[in-house]
């Protein structure tokens, strides 16, 4: 690997950096926005035109904003947590394919960060990982409704974390690898995943919302029982971290279903696009196809939460364990009969 | 009891069946329904730059009127303030000096009339009251202040305007 092949892996690095909190930074803007048009409103429309600085107004706010850590806080781990939470939303895009090889002049260039043989379990360990920002910051800040509101954010997924790996194990068994990149190069043009797994879809969008603490599924934050939930006692930009981890979590989230289900950067007739634009332009448009669909995605995200009320816990602890569980496991069966009778 | 109207709807419990069950009927019903509004017409008016219109009865800032000679018609007899129910006017009586005709109809007029904008419930009781036709509350919304003494309006704010000068 030459310096010009590291040079090249670094900018890469960078601008996924950039785009996922540009991203995250604008999916606040985003939200707010579809929420008042689904409400009949307007939404944020004064700072900047149509209100488009408003991210950044919010930024500033955040940065100015005084900065208070509890007396009995346990100071460290209470600096750890949001800095936990936010690093392991920010490293989860390191294996996703973004799009084909690009080939400029002689250069072969990886849109994609590290491909790795293990990369759907990578994933998984990141988002795992996540569960210690919340339950960190919930523990170290010393306060009840803060510890209440992080155990329930735990336990909630890792429920969900066990019905969203049985629904992968069926997807798994149909592509035959665990490499991210593979799995997007077999859904060539339209043989997207989603057509020999919609039941396995259905259930990983579900957990995808539970694990991104989303409506129906935020029950870690709940004004009228645990005040701000986790994060009742964080201030200034360690709450913002919180906040903006949520976002470039859903950001990845959407990624990660794109790939694994919607084709990735496949799109029908893209050998035919890629003839004609050449093997230097071809994959951006394929990057721009992976976009749409991660957009989409966050759309739906957000089209979910304006209009789903939330569940209860015990309806959420029934849902996980009593109804997904069982569906993954049915699923894992069923595509086993599919390969082994049908295919 | 008989009911007054005779309507009558029979409300039964049955339990759900399956696909009320499994819930995902609902969530695609309610997204629709979420979509629709989506695209139908804010109703928000951005208030500074558009404004509502007012109702033709509206109450607004009070204005003390002048007659069609340009003479302020008030001549403190108090009886608005005697009507006001959150006492928010207070006035000074004076007498009119010789060569002041040309200002007030009156031999008696207000030389200080104060309305406190913060007591005012604007309900117009000042305006039934008087007998000189002298107050109406016919002008826009009172405007944001920061400070209480600001809020009591006296004759600068509250006369009309003189009719040609």
């Amino acid at each position: 690997m030459g310096v010009v092949d590291i040079l090249i892996k670094f900018g890469l690095v960078l601008i996924i950096f950039l785009i996922s909190l540009v991203i995250a930074m604008y999916s606040t803007y985003a939200e707010r926005k579809i929420a008042a048009f689904f409400q009949d409103r307007i939404g944020p429309n004064r700072a900047g035109p149509w209100g488009l600085l408003q991210p950044l107004a919010d930024g500033g706010k955040m940065f100015l904003k005084e900065e208070i850590i509890p007396t009995h806080a346990n100071a460290f781990l209470f600096i750890a947590g949001p800095s936990l939470a936010i690093m392991t939303a920010c490293i989860g895009s390191a294996v996703i394919p973004w799009g084909q090889q690009m080939t400029i002049g002689s250069k072969v260039i990886d849109l994609q960060v590290a491909d790795i043989n293990v990369g759907v379990l990578y994933i998984f360990g990141v988002v795992s990982l996540g569960v210690y920002g919340v339950m960190i910051g919930g523990w170290a800040s010393n306060n009840k409704y803060s510890l209440l509101g992080a155990i329930r954010a735990a336990s909630q997924n890792i429920s969900y974390e066990i019905s969203m790996g049985l629904s992968i194990i069926a997807l798994l068994m149909v592509t035959g690898t665990l490499s991210l990149r593979q799995i997007a190069e077999q859904q060539h043009s339209w043989h997207w995943n989603i057509l020999y797994q919609p039941l396995g879809f259905l259930l990983f969008i579900v957990c995808a919302f539970a694990e991104t603490n989303r409506t129906p599924f935020d029950l870690p934050e709940c004004e009228t029982e645990l005040v701000g939930g986790y994060h009742t006692e964080y201030s200034s930009m360690k709450l913002g971290f919180y906040l903006f981890a949520e976002y470039i979590n859903m950001f990845i989230s959407s990624a990660v279903m794109a790939t694994l289900y919607w084709g990735g950067y496949n799109y029908p007739g893209m050998d035919w696009v890629l003839a004609h634009t050449g093997p230097a332009i071809g994959p951006l448009i394929g990057v721009v196809v992976l976009f749409v669909k991660i957009f989409l995605f966050i759309f739906f995200f957000m089209w979910v939460r304006w209009t789903i009320p939330r569940f209860r816990y015990d309806q959420l602890m029934d849902l996980g364990w009593k109804i997904l569980i069982p569906l993954a496991i049915a699923n894992i069966i069923i595509t086993g009969v599919w390969m082994t009778f049908i295919k | 009891m008989e009911s007054l109207s005779n309507k009558r709807k029979v409300l039964e419990s049955k339990p759900l069946n399956f696909w009320e069950r499994a819930y995902l009927p609902a969530i695609v019903q309610g997204l629709s329904i979420t979509m629709k509004h989506f695209f139908r017409k804010p109703v928000t008016i951005s208030y500074p730059e558009e404004q509502r219109e007012f109702s033709e009865n509206f109450r607004g800032m009070h204005s003390l009127k002048r007659d069609e000679n340009g003479k302020e018609r008030c001549t403190a007899c108090g009886l608005c303030a005697l009507s006001c129910p959150a006492e928010a006017i207070t006035m000074i009586a004076a007498e009119r000096q010789k060569g002041e005709e040309h200002l007030y109809r009156e031999e008696k007029y207000a030389a200080v009339y104060e309305i406190n904008m913060l007591r005012c419930i604007f309900c117009g009781l000042c305006e039934e009251a008087c007998p000189k036709e002298a107050i109406y509350l016919d002008g826009n919304i009172v405007p944001a202040d920061y400070l209480r003494k600001d809020f009591i309006y006296g004759k600068d704010k509250l006369v009309e305007a003189p009719l040609n000068q």
